[in-house]
């Protein structure tokens, strides 16, 4: 083995609002006190953690998806291109090819399959991606375009640009965005373990064992950090206890977490219960990482 | 009148997950009883069901887009079909090339280039709808999005459409939209058809860059919307900030619900707050008055 392969966490849950920002943004600042740590922000139609995690802006750039434009002069009008569009992103309305950019899923087929090469793929922008940099903690922002509809190639092209550059990073966080639809997958898909973050109340629950079936379908190992643990009822540790499941944490419930993050502050130095949370977390990965080798 | 133009779509949103956007939509739904047809559009985490109790009367399968998949006695390893795909959903493995139905975005072009014709592409079910009867009597849609299924936009739009027919049938006012959290396209497949946005924030720094985020979105389609404070107490200057927001975009202010752990305990006992003793049941009563006259008005 030539060079060791990073270790690519995935932090995500079913319902959203249950603490995956928190989580990620204190357990990379936490961790980036002692090594060298990678946060990417992957939670792209909503990204938060730029509020919590400071640093120097280093760079910004502009991320596109490829679209089919409609080359008027060279077109026969021979219809192949709206009829190989399984998406409708490519329509012929009269003497005219509209094409629909927020249907188009860049796959390519009517371009390549344009007798005239007469439906050229160009460069739309649907995002921006940010790097920070604080002492040992790399920090990647993905941000989708407002009225840009897919959040799938952006976090596609993140997940490739991380590999191609950030490769020698050993620990690596993805905050990932809320749901089990296909922005958790493609997000949760290039990793190695899964954090999933829920609350012990009957939503926290019913989302969960939604974010379980999601994840264990992708056959990834992971692990529940049960927050604002004391409010509502003990089922979600039934649930994991039944289902074998490892509780990686429980951080209590507590006002004082809740407002610093209202006031966009790192918690860990704060509050001292979370700060062992935090230790335990860490104890836990390297262990389950060291496994794994 | 026809029955379209009484009808009025409201969606409940909030950008950031996790502000109080179920428990809201669903105290709405209890008020209106059986005024209102609901749709619960965040397909994604659905959780209205635990506190509307609806009896999922009836199911149906729900298909969109395809998939494609490769016969292998047809096959001739020729490799055509993983050159095309862009969704690198084909890969070489034993001897044979396969699909991964998780990665495949059933564009097509792999069948089109087969020089064998080894390739078909199937209808790809996606989820199930559910048409039931909540416990207040009224007609709620929803869904379950396969795990792992695409096109959460396109069940979105399904339960939305399906919830316009039964109101129209029925010949009901109101439909309740209970949204999905973000910006994309469950998102805006919600919004399409709405007459008013409820938003629903917290006053954090989060709570508020994403509602601004999504107030963009809403601004496009031109909808009128109000927003709820919820947890105002946690953080009374990013309260205070919130305000100027909806006053500077002229969004109405509904309320403030203080951080109360009432809503927690009423969701464990399967309740919303408007069915507890709670005295945050008069505010979330005003708002819904509130917002009907929002609607009037605007007609």
């Amino acid at each position: 083995m030539t060079e060791k392969k990073p270790f690519k966490i995935a932090i995500a849950s079913g319902k959203g609002g249950t603490g995956k920002t928190l989580l990620s943004t204190n357990l990379a600042a936490y961790l980036s006190q002692t090594r060298s740590t990678l946060l990417v922000d992957l939670d792209v139609e909503e990204p938060n953690d730029f509020i919590f995690i400071k640093g120097t802006l280093e760079s910004v750039s502009d991320q596109y998806k490829m679209i089919p434009e409609w080359g008027e002069d060279k077109c026969t009008l021979c219809g192949i291109c709206s009829n190989v569009c399984k998406y409708h992103a490519v329509v012929q309305l009269g003497t005219f090819i509209a094409v629909f950019k927020e249907l188009c899923h860049s796959c390519y087929a009517c371009s390549e399959l344009c007798p005239e090469l007469a439906l050229p793929m160009q460069k739309h922008k649907i995002g921006e991606l940010s790097k920070r940099s604080d002492g040992h903690l790399t920090f990647i922002e993905s941000r989708l375009e407002i009225c840009e509809e897919q959040a799938v190639p952006l976090i596609h092209q993140t997940h490739n640009l991380v590999d191609e550059d950030y490769n020698k990073i050993p620990f690596q966080l993805f905050d990932c965005p809320p749901g089990t639809s296909c922005p958790v997958i493609a997000a949760a898909k290039n990793t190695d373990y899964v954090i999933l973050v829920t609350e012990s109340t009957p939503f926290g629950l019913n989302d969960l064992k939604l974010a379980v079936e999601t994840i264990s379908k992708l056959g990834k190992p992971l692990g529940v950090i049960i927050n604002r643990h004391g409010i509502g009822n003990n089922d979600v540790e039934s649930y994991c206890a039944h289902n074998q499941i490892p509780v990686l944490a429980k951080i209590p419930f507590d006002r004082q977490i809740a407002k610093c993050y209202s006031k966009g502050e790192l918690v860990y130095a704060k509050v001292e219960h979370v700060e062992t949370s935090l230790r335990q977390i860490i104890k836990y990965l390297d262990e389950t990482h060291g496994n794994h080798e | 009148m026809k029955p379209t133009e009484i009808m009025n779509e409201i969606v409940v949103l909030s950008g950031k997950g996790g502000t109080g956007k179920t428990s809201i939509a669903a105290s709405l739904a209890v008020l209106a009883g059986n005024s209102a047809v609901i749709a619960d559009c965040d397909v994604g985490a659905a959780n209205i069901h635990l506190l509307l109790k609806p009896d999922f009367g009836k199911t149906f399968e729900f298909y969109s887009g395809e998939l494609a998949s490769i016969h292998q006695e047809l096959c001739t390893v020729c490799g055509k079909c993983a050159e095309v795909c862009r969704f690198k959903a084909i890969s070489f493995i034993d001897d044979h090339y396969l699909i991964s139905d998780l990665d495949c975005e059933g564009c097509g072009y792999c069948e089109r280039v087969c020089p064998t014709h080894a390739i078909a592409m199937y209808e790809r079910k996606s989820g199930h709808v559910y048409i039931s009867k909540t416990k207040v009597g009224s007609t709620m849609v929803h869904a379950r999005l396969d795990i792992s299924a695409e096109n959460s936009g396109k069940l979105v739009a399904a339960v939305k459409n399906e919830a316009k027919s039964i109101a129209i049938k029925e010949d009901k006012q109101f439909i309740i939209v209970d949204g999905s959290p973000g910006i994309g396209c469950p998102v805006v497949s919600s919004l399409s058809g709405a007459n008013y946005v409820i938003l629903v924030t917290e006053p954090t720094l989060s709570g508020l860059h994403d509602l601004k985020r999504v107030h963009a979105v809403i601004s496009r389609f031109r909808i009128q919307s109000g927003c709820i404070i919820n947890k105002f107490d946690l953080n009374l200057e990013k309260t205070v900030e919130i305000k100027h927001f909806l006053e500077e975009l002229q969004i109405h202010h509904l309320a403030d619900i203080s951080y109360d752990i009432a809503f927690t305990q009423a969701m464990t006992e399967g309740k919303t707050i408007v069915e507890t003793s709670s005295p945050l049941k008069q505010l979330i009563e005003e708002v819904w008055y509130n917002v009907k006259e929002q609607i009037i008005i605007k007609k």
